[in-house]
């Protein structure tokens, strides 16, 4: 037997014998997931027990490596613990922006101090990142961000607004992009490091149309932020900045992959009836469904055959725009058409039987997508430019 | 199994790609048109194209042929695809030679299939009988006649109808039953019309009245063709989703140059959004198909449970694709896309005879929604 074979029985085993059984039922909606952090409110025994456990494995971050509380395994490694995980329904131990953003970000750019510090708490789900990046004047537009930061010998003041911070009121440290010098766009901006606490911080959440506040504005009031915080060289962190939005437009792209959830012709079958048939009763609706099939199932072979590509040197970066592109708009037409099936029973905005207008209120936030981490327009401009090779601005 | 295709798969593709862009480029078929050719296609340079082993793909090696399967005939067609090159390659090497293969006697695998393989026979299949593809609706009739069939009915949309050596007629012979019969289009009551088409490819209409069939006609046994037409129909149609994928290709090709070439109030018009935001839309469908149809050409030869829902899905893509890359392509182009001197045209014209072929994006979204419960 392979040793990848050999691991595979064994993580196997070890998943069926220490994964409780609570945490092997679906995830029923964002709030099951566990985030972590100094403030978290563990849903149940059983998500405390299942992060701690696969927190002393390094299993919370397989690929990373031991010294900084990863599992040390190696790619194909970590695929096996993904894929047996997915195989008996294990949930994520732990979700996080530290995980999937920061983490990566520390790995390429840190200080071997900076991985020391702050990887194995993100890992074992100690501390809970938020992300400071967009400005009310810096959308799409990023780098005209104007948050100031002033050098001093050993620290750095700061002051300024940031917005769309995701859950900055319930995080405990942010990485942030501040301006450090005036003199150029790109190059006078840096990548920080701080904790929420500092006095000066303060955040206010933004009540969205789905009347959820999964985003905060938050204000920086002369935070002081020691000098050893900053990540990169002092006015390059437009390299990490864009480095991290390639990682964050392939997990919002992503979005479309996603198991245990009812199949799209299945629910709306189950919503407005069959014909004699068996046809779902609706026959515009079943088309416009099948032909959403047809492109989500075209997208994730489209995601298979880019890993495939990428693994043989062949993968070409800017394919992580289109797949943000196209992963987006393809979650926000899921939603269009689950609401459009529900009829008026998904307009339910309260109350037990909509489950509080989970579907209304998922639509509603799924409009995001195409906004957030580089609006479809900007991804489109990237594939233009940087696939296409077309001119221009 | 990965996404892409191996050593061998990208040699044949780069292979197939040079002969046909230098021997059959897009102006071997407008030539062929323009001369109002009698056979609608070079003989000669088919079987140049055959000598490459090009034809013998799917033609077993016990009887000459390589053996190989739907993924290495996908590279062909694309190919094909991107140069409008009409040869009988859809007809002969690709559905004719999976029915022999699966169905034929030894006596019929040992007579024809050496010769699709040196591209020594057209063998024409006839399937559709109504201006859309039904073939649950098949109404040809073969009716026993002795030892053998008597044949009536009517097809269309019979590509190589005109020149083919041989038909393989789907014709029901019972309320449920159908099946595959070698005809020979020299019989008494064969009525064959050429039929040109908007593409400058080749088909016909046929006519059986009364026509006589020996028992050794029938391909795989008679009543049960069912299973086996079901099979080559969606190996035809993933094939035809490749050659909708290389004639997208060459669309875009053929237009991002231009955007980049042609200048207007003093730029390049490929520096305006609303025209980048659009190529870069057309690129991401294409590389949506091009996965899709690698995924479906896959599971044709490595995983046929799933092959009839992926192949659904891999022609109503490429479908919609090819149909997204002709129209921004003609209209990008402006007035010089309107002009048939211009290549673009010609391809608007195959890629909507494409798109009817062995079912449409609306046919197959219909199999899919049935496919998946709906």
């Amino acid at each position: 037997m392979s040793e990848l074979e050999t691991f595979r029985r064994e993580t196997r085993a070890w998943l069926e014998a220490n994964c409780p059984a609570q945490m092997r039922q679906p995830v029923a909606s964002e709030s099951d997931a566990c985030w972590g952090g100094r403030h978290f409110k563990f849903q149940s025994e059983a998500q405390r027990r299942w992060l701690q456990i696969m927190g002393e494995r390094g299993w919370t971050v397989p690929a990373w490596p031991k010294a900084y509380g990863g599992g040390g395994l190696s790619k194909e490694e970590a695929a096996v613990l993904n894929a047996e995980m997915r195989a008996l329904g294990c949930r994520p131990p732990l979700v996080s922006f530290g995980i999937w953003m920061l983490g990566p970000a520390l790995l390429a750019h840190g200080t071997e101090e900076q991985k020391l510090e702050h990887l194995p708490k993100i890992a074992r789900g100690e501390i809970r990142w938020c992300q400071g990046y967009s400005e009310p004047n810096a959308g799409s537009d990023l780098a005209s961000l104007a948050t100031k930061a002033e050098v001093h010998d050993d620290h750095l003041i700061i002051n300024g607004q940031k917005i769309w911070t995701s859950y900055a009121d319930e995080a405990d440290w942010i990485f942030c992009l501040v301006r450090t010098s005036t003199a150029k766009k790109h190059t006078g901006i840096s990548f920080i490091l701080f904790d929420m606490e500092s006095p000066g911080v303060s955040t206010r959440p933004i009540v969205l149309i789905s009347g959820k506040s999964p985003f905060c504005e938050t204000f920086f009031d002369d935070v002081r932020v020691p000098r050893r915080n900053v990540v990169g060289e002092l006015n390059a962190g437009w390299t990490i900045a864009k480095y991290l939005l390639t990682h964050e437009r392939e997990m919002i792209g992503g979005i479309g992959e996603r198991s245990n959830v009812k199949p799209l012709g299945e629910f709306a079958a189950d919503a407005v009836g069959r014909d004699a048939s068996g046809r779902l009763s609706e026959a515009s609706l079943r088309a416009q469904i099948a032909r959403f099939e047809i492109d989500e199932a075209a997208f994730r072979l489209l995601l298979q055959a880019s890993g495939d590509r990428a693994r043989r040197g062949e993968g070409n970066p800017a394919m992580s725009s289109a797949l943000k592109f196209y992963g987006a708009e393809l979650n926000k037409r899921r939603w269009e058409l689950m609401i459009s099936a529900a009829g008026a029973d998904g307009l339910e905005w309260e109350g037990e039987r909509s489950n509080e207008g989970t579907l209304a209120r998922t639509w509603l936030r799924s409009k995001g997508n195409s906004i957030e981490g580089g609006t479809s327009e900007i991804q489109l401009n990237v594939v233009a430019k940087r696939i296409l090779g077309l001119p221009g601005v | 199994m990965a996404l892409v295709l191996n050593e061998e798969q990208g040699m044949l593709r780069d292979s197939v790609k040079a002969f046909l862009s230098e021997r059959a480029p897009v102006a071997h078929l407008r030539k062929l048109r323009d001369s109002r050719d009698a056979l609608g296609f070079d003989r000669q340079l088919w079987r140049q194209f055959a000598d490459q082993g090009y034809s013998a793909i799917l033609v077993p090696e016990a009887q000459g042929g390589l053996g190989l399967g739907a993924v290495e005939a996908g590279i062909i067609a694309e190919a094909l695809g991107r140069t409008l090159t009409p040869w009988p390659f859809l007809s002969t090497a690709v559905l004719a030679a999976r029915t022999l293969a699966r169905a034929g006697s030894p006596a019929q695998q040992t007579e024809l299939l050496p010769k699709i393989a040196a591209a020594d026979v057209v063998i024409a299949y006839a399937v559709d009988e109504a201006s859309k593809h039904r073939p649950a609706a098949i109404a040809a009739k073969a009716a026993r006649d002795g030892s053998g069939w008597r044949l009536d009915g009517a097809k269309t949309f019979v590509l190589d109808g005109h020149v083919a050596d041989r038909f393989i007629v789907a014709a029901r012979t019972s309320d449920l039953g159908l099946t595959l019969l070698l005809v020979d289009p020299r019989a008494a009551g064969v009525q064959i019309e050429r039929t040109l088409m908007v593409d400058a490819h080749n088909a016909a209409r046929l006519r059986f009245d009364g026509v006589r069939i020996g028992a050794d006609a029938v391909l795989g046994k008679a009543d049960a063709a069912g299973a086996v037409l079901d099979e080559v129909l969606d190996l035809g149609r993933a094939v035809i989703a490749a050659q909708l994928l290389g004639l997208a290709d060459a669309v875009f090709e053929l237009t991002l140059a231009y955007l980049k070439e042609r200048r207007q109030f003093d730029r390049a018009i490929g520096e305006f959004q609303a025209l980048q935001h659009r190529a870069a839309e057309l690129y991401i469908d294409i590389e949506l198909t091009r996965a899709l149809v690698l995924g479906a050409l896959q599971a044709v030869d490595e995983n046929p449970a799933k092959a009839a829902l992926l192949v659904a899905q891999a022609k109503a893509h490429a479908c919609t694709t090819a149909d997204r890359a002709v129209q921004e392509g003609v209209q990008m182009h402006g007035g010089i896309g309107m002009t048939d001197e211009f290549d673009i045209g010609l391809y608007m014209k195959r890629a909507r005879t494409l798109q009817e072929l062995l079912g449409d994006a609306g046919f197959h979204a219909d199999r899919v929604a049935a496919m998946n419960g709906y």
